[in-house]
């Protein structure tokens, strides 16, 4: 039966808000479910299962020779999603075979092995012995459409938290481990010794930085710290040896297939920590441009040379199968940078070292960094080993002061699982002329952070007695709330109708005393754009 | 002499669909002198009617839904299957499954007989009578689930799935939308039928209407308001079930509730786009109506030649009745509701707070 528990798990978590929740979900399922099924459920909840077997379009074929076309027609307007249309108008079989619906592990398995002339028969086969939702998560899963409303990180923490085992240490062996991960559901259920990864591109739990506030700086001993500069781009993992190369986010989701010219370029034996960016002739493009390359499935000609993606280096965890994570963080640099300067890696550079000698200089050039793709600084430690975790008082991120405009309160929608009774959304605007002599606002952001429990009280009950329409679950509101917003950068944008998007925008402050006329206008946001053309 | 058809005897008014020589509306979407009525759904059961025929159960219905005096200045009660002779038309009422005192209206007039269906369905509810088939020469339907992707499962499943849920979250309430005229009530007795023995606590819209029910004899097991929390800012009801108005969760009322689990029984939970739309956490497909398979099977069974559709999607049910030799007709009755016996969410928790 356990297709049909996969189906109903992916059901619940597509409509299931709360990561307790969603953690609950899969715990259970790891719990109660039989191997191989389970490891297969969770290759397919971390994206590692992917077929081709069928195409969309086969599907369509399928179910056209059993349902009249214009009422398939109809439905698939109505449904809007062919896959969820024929998982819900597949005809139930007068003679329903005396059969239980297929195991997950026997679908995979006959897929991988099945000519493709067979894959059609089997298919309307198995969706006759299949409910709605087993249907739906079988098509889905054939036509490689399976969008699973959780990651692969959160399955593992749902691992973790199951078996309690500590994450880091899953994290290094599922990656070595091929689905259905036997030995890792036999390590987790104490029945095996933990698995050993050896040379396999496992991924590494990194190191991450606690953020420095004001009263840190103080206490901070500034001679035992180096600092870099903190670059706007996405913190990765690069794995790569005779056992195959891999980029990883930070939580493990594994992002090769998206950056086919980094892949390329690890032909080396080592793992490095660093950051990806997308880098022009040496300058650090502006994090929108990163965007357009992530999320993608498949990178064509274009977007390879119009977003040429590179490696900005900052810590060497192993070199040649040598564990260096003990090491101290300044004994690891000169291992860095030794290595790199013998390896010479195609698309990559070393981040510097900024020179400091005192906090106070360093504060200065912290608030002085307004280039695209800085963020603020990392102060690390010379003398601290590679921790996995967030560990205390080893690494601080010390990002730039906020930028902040006052805008004006436009819109409001309800929010999400315990937010859903409360207007917890906010879209502001800034004012700019409206081209008759007049001033219009224009939308320019949206917020859902950044303001105390009672700033959000006191917002839900303005806006429920400040409402001039509804739209489903948003509301607009009388223009007449100033709210301050701040926010880490801003970006020209053509996909926003102001022309500029905030990057990170959250509430800071409630303005009701401030009159809305006298709220920023679009030129003052503008005039904080990073990446104007010149 | 041939019977007379059924269109030479009815016609479609501004008011809805008119029966000529027996000078009566049925189910009018305004105030008329003379209506039969079907069920007491808002959209069915208007007020301010000049005489109203309905069964029992929907006159008690109407008569605490509308207010005394507002549910027909006259009200008449015919039983199931007892029939009534107005200016020579003969009229009829037979369960139809809707709801509590849900009836098809059965018009007979010189040998022509027409089946008003109003709204029905085919699955087994133990809080109603089952719909029974009426031959017929023209029958009336309905078409709110005509499409072939609404098929509902059994409402033993649906149960199942959410007491599945209860016990997964022991720390969440669960707060289910259900219409406060005839799916509560069946939800409930689903829930009971399961073995769930423990309370159910009810918004208060939802309370009037068990207790009806009750004195009509269904039993519902203990039914308890919803406690306020004894202090500000704490919340109530962790493990336990309770059932409101649909869009409840959107009002200040549910923030007492323990980390809700917001579910919501309805046939649209098919279709995961209605059911993000509304931001459900847990989709119950559970419907009065007739689904796609049983509207068809419906039709059969009736073995009316013609069949006429009052509201939904009428296109796809008029396409697959011409595949199957019958003749389809669209009433485009107005002022019917798409929501499955929508019922406005009462004040009482704005309110609230």
């Amino acid at each position: 039966m356990s297709l049909p528990a996969f189906a109903e798990l992916l059901e619940r978590l597509v409509f299931t808000p709360g990561r307790n929740a969603k953690l609950a979900l899969m715990k259970r399922f790891f719990a109660t479910q039989r191997d191989p099924d389970r490891g297969v459920a969770l290759a397919a909840i971390s994206g590692e299962l992917s077929f081709t077997a069928a195409k969309p379009s086969l599907v369509r074929d399928l179910v056209a020779t059993r349902i009249d076309p214009v009422l398939l027609a109809w439905s698939h307007d109505y449904v809007g999603d062919l896959a969820e249309t024929v998982a819900l108008i597949w005809p139930e079989p007068t003679h329903r075979p005396n059969r239980p619906p297929p195991d997950l592990a026997e679908v995979v398995e006959a897929l991988e092995l099945a000519p493709k002339a067979d894959i059609p028969g089997m298919l309307s086969e198995w969706l006759d012995l299949l409910d709605p939702g087993g249907r739906l998560a079988l098509i889905k899963l054939v036509t490689g459409g399976l969008r699973v409303g959780a990651s692969g990180r959160l399955a593992r923490q749902a691992l973790a938290e199951w078996s309690g085992q500590p994450v880091e240490e899953i994290e290094e062996v599922w990656h070595g481990v091929p689905p259905p991960y036997l030995p890792l559901f036999a390590w987790l259920e104490g029945r095996a010794e933990r698995p050993d990864p050896r040379d396999a591109p496992v991924f590494r739990s990194p190191m991450l930085a606690q953020p420095l506030e004001a009263p840190d700086v103080a206490a901070l001993d500034h001679t035992a710290f180096r600092a870099e500069w903190k670059w706007d781009g996405v913190r990765v993992q690069a794995s790569a040896g005779p056992g195959g190369r891999r980029l990883w986010t930070r939580t493990g989701e594994d992002m090769s297939g998206a950056f086919p010219e980094i892949l390329e370029a690890l032909d080396f034996h080592a793992v490095v920590d660093g950051e990806l960016l997308v880098i022009r002739d040496g300058e650090v493009a502006p994090f929108a441009d990163l965007q357009q390359r992530l999320n993608r499935k498949v990178v064509g000609p274009k977007m390879l040379k119009d977003y040429p993606a590179g490696l900005r280096l900052y810590d060497l965890l192993f070199e040649a199968g040598e564990d260096l994570r003990a090491l101290p963080f300044d004994a690891r640099r000169d291992r860095l940078e030794a290595w790199f300067a013998r390896v010479k890696p195609a698309r990559m550079d070393l981040s510097p070292q900024v020179a400091f000698s005192s906090m106070e200089q360093l504060a200065a050039l912290r608030d002085g960094a307004r280039a695209a793709g800085i963020e603020g600084l990392m102060l690390k430690r010379g003398d601290a080993p590679y921790i996995a975790g967030r560990p205390k008082g080893l690494w601080w991120k010390w990002k730039r002061a906020p930028l902040a405009v006052d805008a004006v309160l436009m819109y409001a929608q309800r929010g999400h699982g315990k937010r859903s009774s409360t207007y917890s959304d906010y879209t502001f605007g800034l004012w700019r002329a409206d081209g008759e002599g007049g001033e219009e606002l224009v939308p320019v952001g949206k917020a859902y952070s950044g303001y105390t429990d009672q700033e959000l009280v006191w917002l839900d009950r303005w806006i429920r007695n400040h409402t001039t329409s509804r739209f489903g679950p948003v509301r607009e509101v009388e223009k007449e709330l100033v709210l301050e917003v701040v926010f880490d950068a801003a970006q020209l944008s053509s996909r926003h109708k102001s022309g500029v998007a905030m990057r990170f925008p959250r509430i800071s402050r409630l303005r009701p005393d401030k009159p809305a006329a006298e709220a920023d206008r679009l030129e003052t946001l503008m005039a904080m754009v990073e990446n104007r053309p010149e | 002499m041939p019977a007379p058809h059924p269109d030479s005897w009815t016609r479609i008014t501004p008011e809805g669909l008119y029966c000529e020589p027996g000078g009566f509306h049925i189910d009018p979407a305004r105030a008329v002198e003379r209506a039969v009525i079907s069920h007491g759904h808002s959209d069915h059961a208007r007020p301010d009617h000049g005489a109203v025929l309905a069964t029992p159960e929907t006159l008690a219905i109407m008569t605490a839904r509308l207010g005394e005096g507002r549910a027909g200045r006259e009200q008449q009660a015919l039983p199931y299957h007892q029939t009534l002779v107005q200016n020579g038309v003969r009229v009829t009422l037979v369960p139809a499954g809707h709801v509590l005192g849900s009836a098809q209206v059965v018009l007979e007039w010189r040998g022509s007989r027409l089946v008003v269906s109003g709204d029905y369905k085919r699955q087994p509810d133990p809080t109603c009578l089952p719909f029974e088939a009426v031959p017929c020469d023209v029958f009336v339907t309905e078409a709110t689930f005509a499409l072939p992707v609404f098929r509902h499962p059994p409402m033993r499943h649906e149960v199942q799935r959410l007491l599945d849920s209860v016990r997964l979250f022991p720390q969440r309430a669960h707060l289910v939308g259900c219409y406060a005229l005839g799916k509560c009530q069946r939800l409930i007795a689903g829930l009971r039928e399961a073995g769930y023995d423990r309370p159910l606590f009810l918004h208060g819209a939802q309370a009037s209407m068990c207790r009806l029910y009750e004195r009509r004899g269904i039993a519902l097991g203990e039914l308890l308001p919803v406690p306020r929390p004894e202090k500000r800012g704490a919340t109530v009801l962790p493990g336990e079930i309770v059932l409101a108005p649909p869009s409840a969760e959107a009002n200040p009322w549910a923030r007492r509730l323990a980390d809700p689990v917001t579910a919501l029984a309805s046939g649209w939970m098919r279709v995961r786009q209605r059911a993000k739309a509304r931001g459900v956490e847990l989709p119950l497909v559970i419907s009065d109506h007739a689904d796609w398979d049983d509207l068809l099977a419906t039709c059969a069974e009736v073995e009316a030649p013609e069949v006429w559709v009052t509201h939904g999607r009428e296109e796809a049910l008029i396409h697959a009745l011409a595949a199957r030799g019958v003749r389809g007709r669209a009433l485009h009755l107005i002022g019917r509701e798409e929501d499955e016996g929508a019922d406005p969410v009462p004040a009482e928790e704005e309110a609230a707070g």
